[in-house]
């Protein structure tokens, strides 16, 4: 039997419709379900205390910061090295072995599972390097996990970046980094600030290779050397637990909360500069 | 008269294609220069020849000499980046970088590291003078380069240029994304240019050399084959191939 073009046409673009339709469903009712148990038990109190009795009484204020410490220290030291990877990649190599070598181990690196950099990290930083279980392990293995992510985005915005502007620059008698610095970086921004900012959603979620890591130390970590519990860890113990899980949702709440508010913001700084630009 | 520029026994190849062969090219001081022939002669390659632009692609290998003011252009002593602020170009499609019109024209004087507030806006505004966009502009200045017009744009990449104070202009088929009357506008902006740099440019189109340029060079796969004052080469070609091409049997 043959349908009419017009009637497949009807039926592909409601299944397409219905598909994504799922996709957003799963997606707002993972959040309204958090949010729904998890806002009724914030209260400033939550955000602005100290955990007591393990967390099931108390707030979450020393994991606010353990979180923002770990994942902004990890995409503060990745971001800057995995830019320049990218530029020398795009710019300043030839395509060839090395190329072919370097991004083959991104790729592998992007494909490992953070547990492996949770161990990793524990037997490189915290035992090799005497680290110990910290805020500085759990961010350098989080630098490690993110790293492909920001090389890969970077590379594609510099790439995307048309090849008429390098040499117009060229052609008025610039060096190659002032090519890169004024004109490639310049139009590359949003896409590469795009790549950093899912690295700071992605570091700031990350549970597995914190806990091997950061550990998972209830007091506010006084230096860079001292333990310090992150929010999707306090989250993950509290409810495995068995602790709380009203504290458990209200500290998933903050979280995602959190990641949204992070996106958010980078999208308005984005297009700001994009308006600025174009 | 003195040659600003001339290219000697230059041969290039791309890997095993060889794209110019024993080519004697000669550019005089303010004058226009002309290089004309079918796609593929290889106007366009040797244009980038000049300012080394061809460098930017893999395989390339040249043999033979360039010389600017009868120096070698790939010697140690010259640098790249002087070369290329002496030598300018622009190219086919108007391409202002995505900043302010102000931005696109202090580009190049920032890159060799004027810094002082006043001095750069002296200089983009002779710039955007010199091309006559200061007119239309002057109040525009910081709005963003994409929203001008095609022709506006190219004037603007000219002006770009301009503010480095070059010697030698490359065009490389300027006037082909722009409608008549903006050719018309940015040819005669060609001439007036022409009383202060030599000019090079590279058509497609025969009416255009013959209208802007007094010099006249004709290309076919790879061969200079002919060379000479513009009148003389549409009116009078001593080569067989070159009346052929001018009279419309190929290209």
């Amino acid at each position: 039997m043959r349908l009419h073009p017009a009637t497949t046409e009807r039926a592909v673009v409601t299944l397409l419709w219905a598909m994504a339709g799922i996709t957003i469903c799963a997606l707002a009712f993972i959040i309204i379900f958090i949010l729904a148990h998890g806002l009724p038990h914030i209260s400033r109190e939550f955000l602005a205390d100290s955990p007591r009795s393990m967390g099931r009484e108390g707030g979450i204020f020393p994991m606010i910061v353990g979180s923002a410490l770990v994942a902004g220290l990890a995409v503060l030291i990745a971001a800057p090295i995995g830019v320049a990877t990218a530029i020398y990649l795009t710019e300043y190599t030839r395509e060839g072995r090395l190329t072919a070598v370097i991004r083959f181990g991104a790729d592998c690196l992007a494909g490992i599972p953070s547990i492996i950099f949770g161990l990793f990290g524990f037997v490189f930083f915290a035992i090799v390097l005497g680290m110990g279980l910290s805020v500085i392990s759990g961010a350098l293995t989080l630098t490690l996990m993110v790293l492909p992510t920001i090389i890969r985005t970077s590379e594609e915005a510099i790439r995307a970046v048309p090849q008429a502007y390098r040499e117009v620059s060229y052609g008025v008698g610039s060096t190659r980094w002032q090519m890169v610095t004024r004109v490639v970086l310049r139009s590359a921004l949003p896409g590469i600030g795009t790549g950093i900012i899912l690295s700071l959603g992605r570091s700031i979620s990350e549970t597995a290779a914190v806990m091997l890591t950061a550990g998972s130390a209830l007091r506010m970590p006084q230096s860079l050397l001292d333990s310090s519990r992150t929010l999707a860890l306090h989250f993950y113990i509290l409810s495995r637990e068995g602790i709380s899980m009203t504290n458990a949702y209200a500290t998933a709440s903050v979280l995602i909360i959190a990641i949204l508010a992070l996106n958010l913001f980078a999208y308005w700084l984005m297009s700001r500069f994009v308006a600025r630009v174009r | 008269m003195e040659l600003k520029m001339e290219t000697r026994q230059l041969n290039l190849f791309y890997g095993g294609f060889q794209a110019l062969r024993d080519v004697n090219l000669q550019i005089k001081p303010r004058e226009i220069t002309a290089i004309i022939g079918p796609s593929g002669c290889g106007k366009s390659t040797l244009l980038r020849c000049l300012n080394r632009m061809n460098e930017l692609i893999r395989n390339v290998r040249t043999t033979g000499q360039i010389l600017l003011d009868g120096r070698d252009i790939h010697d140690q002593a010259m640098e790249l980046t002087s070369l290329r602020r002496r030598v300018g170009m622009v190219f086919q499609r108007p391409n202002p970088f995505p900043l302010s019109v102000f931005d696109n024209v202090a580009y190049g004087p920032r890159v060799h590291g004027t810094t002082d507030g006043a001095k750069l806006q002296a200089i983009v505004e002779n710039a955007l003078r010199a091309t006559d966009l200061w007119n239309e502009l002057k109040d525009r200045r910081n709005s963003p380069a994409l929203a001008l017009s095609p022709e506006q744009q190219q004037r603007l990449c000219i002006s770009r240029l301009v503010a480095v104070e070059p010697e030698v202009l490359l065009m490389d088929e300027p006037c082909s994304a722009l409608d008549p009357i903006a050719t018309a506008r940015v040819e005669e902006l060609m001439r007036e240019l022409a009383h202060s740099y030599a000019i090079v440019i590279v058509t497609h189109n025969m009416q255009q050399a013959a209208r802007v340029s007094s010099e006249t060079v004709f290309m076919l796969l790879g061969d200079l084959v002919e060379a000479g004052r513009t009148a003389r080469i549409f009116e009078n070609p001593r080569d067989k191939r070159t009346e052929e091409y001018i009279s419309g049997r190929y290209g």
